[in-house]
């Protein structure tokens, strides 16, 4: 897929952009930088790092996904296959109430919060990743 | 009914407006909000997405369904909530990223189709108008509550403050008003909630929620599966879809996230933004609930949607169940106006610039945008007289259907999937909006169904966004030759940080 769309971006006619990377320290020059033009221009190696990074993120999201999923989307089923669950009283508040009108905002919470902390860290990698080299 | 609500909505609405036409005059001078947006940080932005999005669906509408209804309600303000984890996950930071300012730009700069853009246009007046609805209910149900007033003056009377409001220019992009707008809300759904629940633990022999002798329901309305139908499991199913997928779809929310300076701030405020809704949503249960012990003549009478509005005061009495009647009130009506103004600013926008400024030749003036706003306000009128016996979170999850049926795979596949193409993204538009835009008509318009069939178009979400994506995909593949020639760039564009200045 990467070679495929590497093709494409060579037969792009607009003009390659120059290649001016300005890292978030403010207090370093601006300078060119091989891995940076290797994806401006699209070149194959360029198209495996950003390539990279969107898998990255993605299966980042998928997996949280499913942790959404197993928490809440399991619900219904379990409550239709075993009634008696819901009779269940947990500090006085029968098990559903607990589940969907208190815990689940805080489960909610967490799960964003783990997200936005990794799909940080991911794009702190790549951003190294393509001023290292 | 309290003889503050009164005094209190109509000073509400009057500090809405002066603020809003205050707070236009400086937007003017400071070239919009483009620029105020590099200073507004994640908290303040938080809130004031938080403000626009708490609707009167959420302050009214919830609390009446889970009185009716009972613990299965409970799954729209979830879902009301977890949309924005979706939204995190696959859409903040990518969509902040790309520039798009509304779902139609999103479409052109990715796709580079004009007829997407066209399409997209049509879907985001179409969601826009179905979600102004229940707020325009919500503002008669208030009125004929609060005075007794025919639910028609109040629909009419606000509808047209906020369509002038819109027109004259107030409320455009005034962060500042809807961050209030959220404590304002906060503050009078919660304090009133605590007190009557203080009130409800100290009083010895108080009749439970679910034994309330006046209704026959008892232990059914506890139990999950038993308000949802003849088909619960469906209905659940095709409701939790909707909620937590149609989020991203809704053009009001959209708008806001361009007000991050960038996409890493767009996932810090989404973050702060699942905080405050969640403290929010805690309370509506409290109202539903207590109604039940309260006020059970709503249900008899098909009103539960008033029950925040008249519980404070009949649970309470005096002075003090007076003065939380006004300020329950007044928060919904706060709730109405943002979310109103927040909406019709986006319909009329995308109709000012796609539509009228096509017509006009001069792209999308402000002579254009208030004829859009005045359009934009009256069609939604039109239809909330019409469909006067809906609920209101019905009318609102019916929106959600449609937005989760179009926008979401759009934006989805647009972010992270190369191989989109125009023609794949326009059938899956028409295909999935289509659809859920059929079923929505008939369930609003047309005669009560029963079975399956009623079943499957008041709630299609669990049928409509899957054949959407697949119309996508399948219309995708079949039309490689169509991948825009700078999708490679335009990934780089939506995937990079943006301090590397990767970006073409």
């Amino acid at each position: 897929m990467a070679a495929r769309d590497g093709t494409l971006g060579a037969m792009d006619t607009e003009p390659p952009p120059r290649v001016k990377v300005v890292l978030a320290d403010g207090t370093r020059r601006p300078r060119p930088d091989a891995a940076a033009r290797e994806i401006e221009e699209q070149t194959p190696v360029g198209e495996v790092l950003v390539t990279g990074l969107i898998r990255t993120q993605l299966a980042l999201a998928v997996r949280l996904s499913l942790v959404v999923a197993a928490l809440f989307g399991i619900q219904p089923v379990l409550f239709a296959l075993a009634p008696g669950l819901a009779h269940v009283s947990v500090g006085g508040l029968p098990l559903p109430w607990l589940l969907l009108g208190i815990l689940a905002y805080p489960a909610v919470l967490v799960i964003a919060w783990v997200y936005v902390r990794a799909a940080q860290r991911n794009e702190r990698h790549f951003a190294e990743l393509v001023s290292r080299e | 009914m309290s003889p503050f609500a009164v005094p209190a909505i109509v000073f509400i609405t009057v500090v809405t407006v002066v603020i809003g036409a205050f707070g236009y005059k400086i937007s003017r001078n400071t070239s919009d909000f483009l620029v105020a947006s590099r200073t507004v940080s994640p908290r303040l932005n938080a809130s004031a997405i938080s403000g626009e999005y708490l609707s009167a669906a959420s302050f009214l509408g919830v609390a009446g369904l889970i009185m009716v209804n009972g613990v299965d309600m409970l799954w729209y303000p979830v879902g009301f909530t977890a949309g924005y984890l979706a939204m995190l996950l696959y859409v903040a930071a990518p969509l902040r990223r790309s520039g798009a300012y509304t779902l139609p730009d999103f479409a052109e700069a990715r796709l580079r189709s004009s007829g997407v853009r066209t399409l997209a246009t049509g879907f985001v007046v179409l969601i826009g108008w179905l979600y102004l609805v229940p707020q325009l209910q919500g503002a008669g149900l208030t009125l004929t509550t609060v005075t007794g007033a025919p639910s028609w003056v109040g629909a009419v009377v606000v509808g047209a403050v906020v369509t002038l409001n819109t027109a004259v220019g107030g409320m455009r992009s005034i962060t500042f008003v809807q961050a209030f707008q959220y404590w304002v809300k906060l503050t009078a759904i919660a304090f009133p909630a605590m007190v009557l629940l203080a009130v409800w633990f100290h009083r010895d022999g108080t009749p439970s929620p679910a034994r309330q002798p006046l209704l026959d329901d008892g232990d059914r309305w506890l139990v999950p599966l038993t308000g949802l139908g003849a088909h619960p499991l469906f209905t659940d199913y095709s409701l939790i879809l909707a909620t937590f997928l149609g989020t991203m779809g809704l053009p009001h929310v959209l708008v806001r996230f361009y007000t991050n300076p960038d996409g890493r701030a767009a996932r810090t405020t989404t973050l702060v933004v699942l905080g405050l809704l969640g403290i929010f949503y805690l309370f509506p249960t409290v109202y539903g609930a207590l109604g039940r012990v309260y006020v059970p003549h709503l249900l008899r009478d098909g009103n539960a949607d008033a029950v925040v509005l008249v519980l404070p005061d009949a649970a309470l009495g005096g002075l003090p169940g007076q003065l939380f009647g006004g300020l329950v009130a007044a928060g919904a009506f706060a709730a109405f106006l943002s979310t109103a103004s927040g909406l019709l600013v986006s319909v009329s926008g995308v109709l000012s610039t796609d539509l009228f400024g096509r017509w006009s030749g001069g792209h999308g003036s402000v002579r254009d945008f208030r004829r859009a706003a005045m359009v934009a306000g009256v069609v939604p009128l039109l239809l909330a007289l019409q469909a006067g016996s809906l609920g209101l979170s019905t009318v609102v999850g019916l929106a959600f259907a449609v937005a989760a049926s179009t926008f979401c795979p759009l934006l989805v596949l647009g972010i992270w999937w190369r191989r989109l193409t125009p023609v794949g993204a326009g059938a899956g538009l028409l295909v999935g909006g289509g659809l859920s835009g059929i079923a929505v008509l008939i369930t609003v318009l047309g005669p009560p169904l029963s079975g399956w069939p009623g079943t499957l178009l008041a709630e299609p979400a669990a049928w409509t966004v899957p054949i959407s994506f697949a119309v996508m995909v399948l219309g995708s593949l079949a039309t490689q030759k169509q991948v825009p020639a700078d999708v490679g760039r335009t990934m780089v564009q939506l995937h990079a940080p943006e301090r590397l200045r990767l970006h073409g």
